[in-house]
């Protein structure tokens, strides 16, 4: 893999940090008047999560991570691995509990999921920023409520659990935001 | 091709142009003359952390091919006409440094750069401070020595800890691998620029422009070394939320020193693997002859622009910044 100079830093780049693929998040230049120039940047770990901020001698080469990301279709669970698939060319790719982490609660057969993958394995599954579940709990709640009055919990078929308006009943399909984790509205039928 | 466009839009444009006539206005009420000299010069600076643009200039009638240098700052140029009689000069020109584009750099930007004689650097401190409550609508600027400065944030003083127990310091707080083979200049100068300078005048979250002055010796650059304590040289630099707005003298005036910093400096820069420089011998030469007791100050145009525009690039207040030159 080719090494990238600090003048090559940008937000995006993918190197290799302490052993671990890494996504620069931001790149700032720091060049006290008279001195040593640097570069701050602010890294995401890829396959822990973590995010840290490190500064580099401007001039310092680093190397680069071989990371790509694609998008493909979730297929199903065999108890251990999640199974994606490239719809163009049918080849699938398994991720393991690691990979997938938090991405559980928003798999849902079909949708189109992002995997990042670090020598050609996946290492991070990234979910739709919005998805379409049922509903399998929730209280039953009074009718005739409109949003904004803090609503309920419900549980989704994944087990995930959102807040969700009074009137929204067990059994409707709703449409959530998977960044924040929040209800956008009942799926459009 | 998109990019043939300016970066900042034509009102801050326009802003920018009231902005500067206010400055020259400043100067011009204040009777100091306002002087041009040449971007191109035969020496240049000797600095480690410093490179110009070289350019080749083929039609010196000697014949010889040389290299002229893009000026970094004019102040061996305004330095020679101190030297020649000016009395107090300012100058509002382009400096340019060969290094990395960023949100507050650009390799070719605007300086304003004054001389005043009979001044030292605290008289010349009180004048800029006049000049950025006027351009930035702040209040009077706070004042801490660089030893202060790093006991009130760091809880050590610069101008006596040891290499290792820097180093320490340093490994407290980053675990960088380059910091660990660093001189004592630079592992202060990565402290003060990561730990001190993004809070330096901060209250509460609200900011007040801060000078930093007596800087060690050892980063006396182009300043007199103090009569009262030779650890520290009268320099200064202003910053105001977290950005690095000045860098000022009491001007060192003494030719021998000065031929002996730069020589000291090439030496560094050999020991880096860096290429040495040409010595200016006509600004050696003009403060042979003798300069007049007198401070001067550089300060970054765009950069005081975009505080006063509050603006997070420094794209948004250039014309065509490197990347559309």
């Amino acid at each position: 893999m080719a090494s990238f100079s600090t003048n090559q830093f940008k937000a995006g780049l993918k190197l290799m940090i302490d052993g671990e693929p890494c996504n620069i998040l931001e790149n700032e230049i720091v060049k006290p008047g008279k001195g040593q120039a640097f570069n701050r940047v602010k890294i995401r770990k890829l396959v822990s999560g973590k995010v840290l901020e490190k500064t580099f001698k401007s001039g310092e080469s680093v190397e680069g991570a071989d990371v790509m990301d694609i998008d493909l279709a979730y297929l199903y669970n065999d108890g251990e691995f999640w199974h994606f698939m490239n719809n163009d060319t049918f080849e699938q790719i398994a991720a393991d509990e690691k990979a997938v982490a938090d991405t559980v609660k928003w798999l849902v057969e079909n949708d189109v999921c992002t995997l990042t993958l670090w020598n050609g394995n996946p290492i991070a599954v990234t979910p739709p920023n919005f998805v379409e579940l049922e509903i399998t709990e929730t209280d039953p709640g009074l009718k005739g409520d409109t949003a904004g009055t803090g609503g309920k919990p419900a549980t989704l078929t994944t087990g995930a659990v959102v807040r969700v308006p009074l009137f929204v009943q067990i059994g409707e399909v709703i449409r959530v935001d998977t960044r924040t984790g929040e209800y956008v509205g009942r799926a459009q039928k | 091709m998109q990019d043939w466009q300016p970066t900042a839009s034509l009102s801050t444009l326009k802003a920018r142009a009231t902005f500067i006539q206010t400055i020259r206005q400043f100067f011009i009420e204040r009777q100091v003359l306002e002087v041009d000299t040449p971007a191109l010069s035969l020496g240049t600076v000797t600095d480690l952390h410093l490179d110009p643009f070289v350019c080749p200039f083929d039609y010196d009638p000697s014949c010889t091919k040389q290299n002229l240098y893009l000026q970094t700052s004019p102040e061996f140029a305004m330095k020679r006409l101190l030297a020649a009689g000016s009395g107090p000069i300012f100058q509002i020109c382009k400096a340019f440094r060969h290094e990395s584009a960023g949100r507050f750099h650009n390799p070719e930007f605007t300086i304003l750069e004054w001389y005043r004689t009979g001044f030292n650097d605290h008289d010349l401190m009180q004048e800029l401070d006049q000049l950025q409550q006027q351009l930035l609508g702040t209040s009077s600027a706070l004042k801490i020595s660089y030893q202060n400065a790093f006991l009130e944030h760091l809880q050590f003083d610069p101008l006596t800890i040891s290499l290792d127990t820097l180093l320490a310091k340093v490994a407290e707080i980053s675990d960088d691998d380059w910091l660990k083979s660093e001189s004592k200049d630079t592992l202060l100068q990565w402290l003060f620029s990561t730990q001190i300078e993004p809070v330096l005048g901060q209250d509460n979250g609200h900011f007040t422009p801060c000078f930093v002055y007596d800087f060690p010796a050892s980063q006396a650059s182009l300043a007199r070394v103090s009569e009262n304590d030779p650890r520290v040289a009268h320099r200064f630099e202003l910053y105001y939320r977290g950005v690095e707005l000045a860098n000022g003298f009491y001007e060192l005036d003494n030719a021998a020193e000065q031929r002996r910093r730069f020589e000291d400096d090439n030496q560094l820069r050999k020991a880096d693997n860096k290429p040495q420089r040409p010595i200016d011998e006509r600004f050696i030469a003009a403060l042979e002859q003798g300069l007049p007791d007198c401070a001067g100050v550089a300060v970054g145009i765009d950069r005081l622009f975009m505080l006063a525009q509050s603006s997070r690039h420094i794209e948004e207040v250039l014309a065509f910044p490197v990347d559309r030159a």
